[in-house]
């Protein structure tokens, strides 16, 4: 089964390790700017939102890209960029509703999450795991017992009142 | 390359800026942050200034290996000659401000003169301007935070700001960044407010390079693993510091009404796993895995609502113990007041106890402090005292210039009951039971400090065989004794002064953990980020430069070995309560005055506390000041 990238902002500390091994392994330098992945932080309400390429079923950067560059690695699941025919006209990062892509600010090309081959750099940082590397049908378990917790605490204060 | 950052001077006065490169020698010399911080102190400050004069420079430096994935590589150091003590002035700082002022170019700003109007500094990718903040003073160093980044138009924009305290000039104003993150000690924002500079901002996209960065990468990960592996680190993980308090109030090692008791009664409020109460999760500073900062949100009561983060284990002290104050809301709401107003949490706590000590025992009374009841556990007084002494208005302005000051306009016997060393406010442990401790807070550089030594090792009664290896030499595992505490004093200091100078977080090498990163590993770190290479020997040499550079500040300065000393009490008044090992504790002066000369000679100092010729030479001290950046 297909592993996808899971996000938990709950369990973000927004240390930003992962924007910066991100772009140690890709790159070789530490450059939080140059990062596929960001942490979007709103700090005086202590929101931290991790801002990743999801890498859709339906990628919409796939369907405008008018060259046919953005393809789907079947074994790793990584919604990625052919940089062969890529022309660099940056219509993915104007129309993807997630900011999956990006433009590297040092080599002018497209930049996004490729997952690392299989083994995102990331995730293994994360210790917090607000991102998770696991097969879709993990997710969706995890899913089901975080809104069952929520359900069992609204339960709690129904039934003491 | 990492070590390629550049130091610029910015002065003032006239707007000046200069930027220069830092000679590689000084990088095999001082490593960086606090290191070469206090090369730069030594070497721009001349002898006997007035810390408020423009005169004064403030230094803010970012450690060698800053900005790596691991060991919180967030921490910054911030320099000048103290407004509090008039020694070494130095406060390190987490955050994110540190690795931005790296990614904008810089490892090291010198700030002199002083502006006319206020200014805030804003250092953007290799460039940096002397901006106008007349419309940022008087904002609070959240509100302040916010406008700089309205006002430069970025979300990513990280800063240091000063607030009301700051502005006024309170002796023990400190430096803010974030919600939470403080350079905390020895009136930095003072220094900040003197010089009419409000804040300083940075934002870069800069890359960072290294020698080896497949192995730097792999490495960091190691690192992580290794602090995590830690039980000190996955506590810290879940309470923070606060955890400190379950073990120190029960033994009966904090402070309690000033310095009446040393256990705080039906203190059961202030038990870190009430956090949960007003907790949203907790926040971890860049590059750190430990994340040991708790987001609390209060909703109710006269002060909601509050969104903050913190408490440390030190305001648990400051505004529960120490002023008798039972709650954990009155620690929260202090705590947040003290950040917003950007005052040391700390000093600010010491103060209120000691003045309320003095209340209790006739020596201040109502028309002193304006009719306020300072009464044990009056959490109005201390919100209403915390407000005055930040905007110095009553009361308040009798003790914002700090300890010496205040023991002077006070007198009456005010000074037996002030629990300060070289014009500093211990914090609120209770040494007496723990000769190590105590020694440390006497001997720090910048006046009575647990962070330049501590050696809390000591409290896990570890065989004599781990702490022999450690320490390279007899150390006794019972706290209570003398023995070889003024080698563990020594080595954590060394250790302590390296890693403020690369950069990564005290609380991620051996305070609380023996197993955790260390000279070999901080040696790794270096190697496969800049690709110099230094021995264990060498870094401890390097530590020992640094403490022995700030020493010599102090000795230029007028201080003495009278002044590594401790609070009259600790000598005179036993410990009154605790368990068996903490109760009716005193420290032997004989052997705390002997504990003293071992630690001197370890450092390679006489018996008066000054570097002999010997330890200069091979230090390469003998020539400073050396002016070379």
């Amino acid at each position: 089964m297909q592993k996808i990238l899971f996000i938990d902002p709950e369990k973000c500390t927004g240390c930003r390790i992962c924007e910066t091994v991100c772009s140690l392994h890709h790159e070789k330098v530490c450059n939080p700017a140059r990062a596929r992945v960001h942490i979007a932080k709103w700090e005086t309400s202590g929101l931290y939102i991790p801002v990743v390429c999801l890498h859709c079923e339906t990628p919409i950067c796939e369907e405008v890209c008018p060259v046919r560059a953005i393809k789907r690695d079947e074994k790793t699941g990584a919604v990625v960029i052919d940089y062969d025919l890529c022309v660099g006209c940056r219509l993915c990062v104007l129309y993807c509703p997630f900011a999956g892509a990006g433009i590297d600010i040092v080599t002018g090309k497209i930049s996004k999450c490729d997952l690392c081959d299989g083994d995102p750099v990331c995730v293994r940082f994360c210790d917090p795991r607000a991102l998770q590397y696991v097969k879709s049908s993990r997710a969706n378990m995890m899913k089901m017992r975080k809104a069952a917790e929520k359900f069992s605490e609204l339960m709690q204060k129904l039934l003491i009142p | 390359m990492v070590w390629n950052r550049k130091i610029a001077y910015v002065d003032l006065s006239t707007k000046k800026v200069v930027q220069k490169d830092i000679p590689k020698t000084m990088r095999q010399l001082y490593l960086g942050g606090r290191g070469i911080d206090m090369y730069l102190l030594y070497n721009h400050v001349k002898p006997k200034i007035d810390p408020l004069s423009p005169e004064n420079v403030l230094f803010i430096g970012v450690g060698l290996v800053g900005g790596i994935p691991c060991l919180g590589a967030s921490r910054c150091d911030i320099a000048a000659k103290s407004p509090l003590t008039g020694a070494v002035g130095d406060s390190n700082v987490g955050g994110f401000f540190g690795p931005e002022l790296r990614f904008a170019g810089f490892d090291h700003l010198v700030i002199t003169g002083k502006s006319k109007k206020p200014a805030y500094i804003w250092v953007q990718d290799g460039e940096i301007e002397v901006k106008d903040a007349t419309h940022l003073w008087g904002k609070d160093t959240m509100e302040a935070q916010t406008a700089i980044r309205h006002d430069l138009g970025d979300e990513d924009v990280k800063s240091l700001v000063i607030g009301a305290a700051g502005e006024n000039m309170v002796r023990f104003a400190n430096v803010r960044t974030g919600l939470k993150n403080s350079a905390g000690r020895t009136g930095m924002g003072c220094v900040m407010g003197s010089k009419n500079l409000k804040a300083v901002a940075a934002r870069g996209t800069m890359d960072l390079e290294f020698a080896k960065p497949e192995r730097l990468l792999d490495y960091c990960k190691e690192m992580n693993d290794m602090i995590i592996g830690t039980r000190w680190a996955k506590t810290q993980s879940r309470w923070g510091t606060m955890i400190i308090f379950s073990n120190t109030n029960t033994t009966g090692l904090i402070r309690t009404k000033n310095f009446q008791l040393n256990r705080l009664e039906d203190g059961q409020d202030l038990e870190p796993e009430n956090i949960d109460r007003y907790s949203i999760g907790t926040s971890g500073c860049y590059g750190c895995i430990v994340h040991c900062r708790h987001r609390y949100v209060l909703e109710e009561g006269p002060y909601a609502p509050i969104f903050a983060e913190g408490p440390e284990y030190t305001s648990l002290g400051a505004f529960g113990t120490m002023v008798n104050c039972k709650k954990m809301e009155t620690v929260l709401v202090a705590n947040h007041l003290v950040n917003k107003y950007g005052i040391d949490t700390l000093e600010t706590g010491g103060l209120i106890a000691w003045a309320m000590e003095l209340y209790e025992k006739g020596i201040i009374n109502d028309k002193m402090t304006g009719g306020l009841k300072l009464d044990w556990g009056n959490e109005e007084a201390v919100f209403e005292l915390i407000r005055q002494i930040a905007t110095r208005e009553g009361f308040g302005n009798v003790l914002a210039n700090g300890f010496r000051d205040a023991i002077a306009k006070i007198g009456n016997n005010s000074g037996y009951y002030a629990i300060q060393v070289k014009g500093m406010s211990n914090l609120h442990s209770d040494e007496r039971p723990t000769p190590s401790f105590a020694l440390g807070i006497a001997t720090s550089t910048r006046g009575s400090d647990h962070l330049r030594s501590r050696p809390a090792v000591d409290m896990y009664g570890l065989p004599e065989e781990v702490l022999q290896e450690l320490y390279e030499g007899p150390v006794s595992s019972d706290y209570t004794s003398y023995d070889g505490k003024s080698r563990m004093v020594w080595w954590q200091e060394l250790l302590y002064a390296v890693t403020d100078s690369i950069g990564t977080c005290k609380f991620q090498t051996v305070f609380c953990a023996v197993h955790a990163p260390k000279w070999n590993e901080f040696s790794k770190l270096i190697q496969y980020a800049t690709g110099m290479k230094f021995s264990k020997t060498q870094l401890m040499q390097i530590g020992e430069r640094i403490y022995t550079l700030e020493r010599m500040f102090n000795l230029r300065e007028g201080f003495t070995r009278k002044d590594d000393s401790l609070p009259e009490r600790y000598f005179k008044e036993p410990t009154p309560v605790g368990f068996p090992i903490a109760k009716g504790k005193t420290i032997d002066r004989e052997k705390f005055e002997a504990m003293l000369d071992e630690y001197y000679a370890l450092h390679g100092w006489n018996k008066n506390g000054v570097p002999t010729k010997k330890t200069l030479a091979e230090l390469g001290l003998n020539k400073e000041p050396t002016h070379m950046i």
